[in-house]
């Protein structure tokens, strides 16, 4: 006999006692509900609208699998915010930056933006790097009537979701084609495979585009796998991949994936370029990869070396604000740059518009041409994105190498 | 020969699997509950070995086969005292208390791991590349590649599998083992020290983990605080596909699972289904044989 599972008939109660002993639970219960009621009215009180700040709202994945992406562009956000305070703030008040984190998880943009909107009330919101999680807060922005910035999501159909929602990098189909070009062009290649991440938005976006400007350049492609992003082991498709004997393999995933593909396929032996979007992006890359991601090349928004004076300042001031782990000035990277585009152009958009009311700052958002920046011009177009050159990089002894630059 | 190829991932894949089922089996055979908390014991063994290579490091040669053992040693033991500490603090005061309840805590105690080791304190939320442990060499046949630690994880599985086989099977803590789990108030009747067998039982589970955390993590090495939620997800399913509880079964389960992943995953077109296509399968094969394909059917007396 099994005492775990044993019911002895006598402990089969009455009603009366069943309707005493709920009440007795519920009395006992009483206090716990009173006081996590309290502790919840208690921390919506604190956050009372006051008048003498600008609350701008921001989320990213600050841990998680895209830790870096958030990290940076959090640091290039706050730098923009802190330079902007030391210079008097915007419509003579001082921006208070609340930020959030997303863990770098699917369905948790959505509940930390709305917190960001109702209970902190928030004039405005940035973020996000990541298109899969920047189109869960999209339309929640919209429906509130916020305006939202995404400093580097480049799927188009982030601020497709509306009319408060802009973006101040260039958008996948152009990246896509520059990275068909590359192939063709740079690489020589007649028949690319492509390894697409199924469960980010951005992955299969910019695979698309690149299928279709590889096969208008004359290309083939020879093989299309898929994997899903935060899987360890991709030899099965790796090896599908070699026996398909491309000339160049392209992935349009994320660093932390995009590595351990690179040192997977080197195992096999696919001893072909790899090559990839602005998901590449990270030191972590490098990192985890080591040499099987050597003389891969990626395309990305900027790079350090081909710099406007405005740009070499904001490299100078993030270096000497953010430092690496061994206490060694931390180099901004294309997300970091981004970040901080994203926050001075909000700042401008409300200093031009003389409020901090969402329509009139949307106005002022869509009407920017020529905003200079940390990552160069940028001009918001008709469709709330941002018409900007993309460089290709390739890692080179360890670091990001500048191949070239491709104007739109 | 391209499914030769398939077929060499597949193993070592699997191999993988079936090393973390036999921790779960195990455990569910002595006790009767899943320990959810499996794949992070997993995830700390890893983590074990990434903190302890560069202090081997120091002695022996680093990539060494000697530093290796070492360092896998050395990771085991730590989380066999974690494993058994978890035991002893979470689930011994609920051993009497309806099996839902151990169960839902095993799934708690798994979250608390997760979400302490991502804070910055701790082991933190990045990706850490994962430092080489064994020196690599790949072997070519024609267009084949074997890597080493392809060959290396299924002897080490096959290995374990057989001494975990001996140890319960051979030796008097393995019958107190099987008394236990046949019948723990008649053991305990019998003067077995029932809290020292399901210690031990832990500590072996717990060990196991952490060396098939540190062969995950050789052939990707990219370690991060969530990195045994999907092997631990698809072991538990193999173990139950093997018929859980039984140790050969557990064994069988994740090669098999193994496999049919790497298969399925090497079509083009339909690659990203792959889960998809080897859980229909296994569920096809669960509809014919309920109890796994290695257990038994019981019939329980209530």
């Amino acid at each position: 006999m099994n005492p775990f599972t044993h019911n002895s008939p006598a402990a089969a109660p009455k009603a009366p006692s069943v309707l005493c002993r709920s009440l007795a639970t519920l009395i006992r219960v009483l206090p716990l509900v009173a006081i996590s009621l309290l502790l919840a009215l208690g921390s919506a009180g604190c956050s009372k609208k006051s008048d003498d700040v600008i609350k701008v709202g921001e989320f990213a994945s600050l841990t998680g699998k895209e830790a870096t992406f958030g990290t940076s562009s959090h640091e290039g956000t706050l730098l923009a915010i802190e330079e902007l305070n030391a210079t008097g703030g915007v419509l003579g008040k001082k921006i208070e930056l609340i930020t959030e984190d997303n863990l770098s998880k699917a369905g948790e943009s959505g509940t930390v933006v709305t917190k960001l909107i109702d209970r902190d009330g928030v004039v405005a919101i940035l973020g996000e790097v990541a298109s899969s999680r920047s189109l869960e807060a999209a339309p929640i922005c919209q429906r509130s009537q916020i305006p939202m910035i995404s400093p580097s999501s480049t799927n188009p159909k982030v601020t497709e979701t509306g009319d408060y929602i802009f973006r101040v990098c260039f958008i996948d189909p152009f990246q896509g084609t520059v990275m068909a070009n590359f192939a063709s062009k740079t690489l020589k290649a007649k028949k690319v495979a492509v390894f697409t991440d199924v469960k980010s938005d951005y992955s299969k976006g910019l695979a698309k585009y690149f299928k279709e400007g590889f096969t208008e350049a004359g290309g083939e492609i020879s093989a299309e796998l898929d994997f899903n992003g935060g899987d360890k082991d991709f030899k099965a498709q790796l090896t599908a991949i070699k026996t398909a004997a491309p000339d160049a393999v392209f992935v349009p995933g994320y660093y932390t994936d995009v590595a351990l593909i690179c040192i997977q396929a080197k195992q096999l032996g696919l001893n072909v370029p790899l090559f990839g979007g602005d998901g590449w992006e990270s030191d972590d890359l490098i990192k985890i990869g080591k040499e099987a991601v050597e003389g891969n090349y990626f395309s990305t928004h900027y790079h350090p070396e081909v710099s406007s004076p405005k740009s070499k300042q904001f490299v100078e001031a993030y270096k000497k604000r953010f430092k690496n782990q061994d206490g060694s000035p931390k180099a901004p990277d294309a997300m970091a740059a981004l970040g901080y585009d994203s926050a001075i152009i909000l700042a401008e958009a409300m200093k031009r518009a003389g409020t901090t009311e969402g329509a009139k700052v949307r106005d002022a958002l869509a009407a920017m041409k020529d905003f200079e920046g940390a990552t160069g011009k940028t001009n918001i177009n008709e469709k709330r994105d941002a018409t900007k050159p993309a460089v290709i990089l390739q890692v080179k002894g360890g670091v990001f190498k500048y191949v070239e630059t491709i104007s739109p | 020969m391209d499914w030769l190829q398939q077929l060499i991932n597949g193993l070592a894949q699997g191999s993988i699997y079936a090393l973390i089922a036999l921790g779960y089996t195990m455990v569910y055979g002595v006790l009767r509950f899943i320990n959810f908390a499996h794949s992070d014991v997993l995830m700390l063994g890893a983590f074990a070995a990434f903190f302890l290579a560069p202090v081997v490091g120091t002695i022996l040669p680093p990539q060494s086969y000697l530093g290796a053992f070492i360092i896998v040693i050395v990771s085991a033991a730590i989380c066999a005292a974690i494993g058994i500490l978890i035991e002893r603090l979470a689930y011994r005061p609920l051993r009497n208390r309806p099996k839902l309840t151990v169960l839902i805590t095993a799934i708690g105690v798994s979250l608390l791991i997760e979400f302490t080791c991502q804070h910055n304190a701790v082991f933190g939320a990045r990706t850490r590349p994962f430092p080489r442990l064994i020196p690599e060499h790949n072997f070519h046949l024609g267009n084949i590649v074997i890597a080493n630690h392809d060959v290396l994880v299924p002897i080490v599985t096959a290995a374990l599998l057989a001494l975990l086989w001996l140890v319960v099977q051979r030796t008097k803590i393995g019958m107190a083992m099987r008394a236990v789990a046949f019948n723990p108030q008649a053991a305990a009747l019998m003067g077995v020290n029932i809290n020292r067998v399901i210690s031990f039982t832990f500590g072996l589970g717990s060990a196991l983990a952490a060396i098939a955390g540190i062969l995950y993590a050789m052939r990707a090495p990219g370690i991060e605080p969530l990195m045994g939620i999907q092997p631990g997800l698809r072991a538990f399913i193999a173990a139950v596909l093997g018929g859980i509880g039984n140790l050969p079964g557990a064994a069988l389960g994740g090669l098999l699972l193994g496999l049919l992943e790497t298969f399925a995953g090497g079509i083009p077109g339909i690659s990203n289904y792959r889960d998809g296509i080897a859980f229909a399968i296994l569920i096809f094969i669960l509809l014919f044989r309920p109890a796994g394909l290695l257990g038994e059917v019981k019939t329980e007396k209530v």
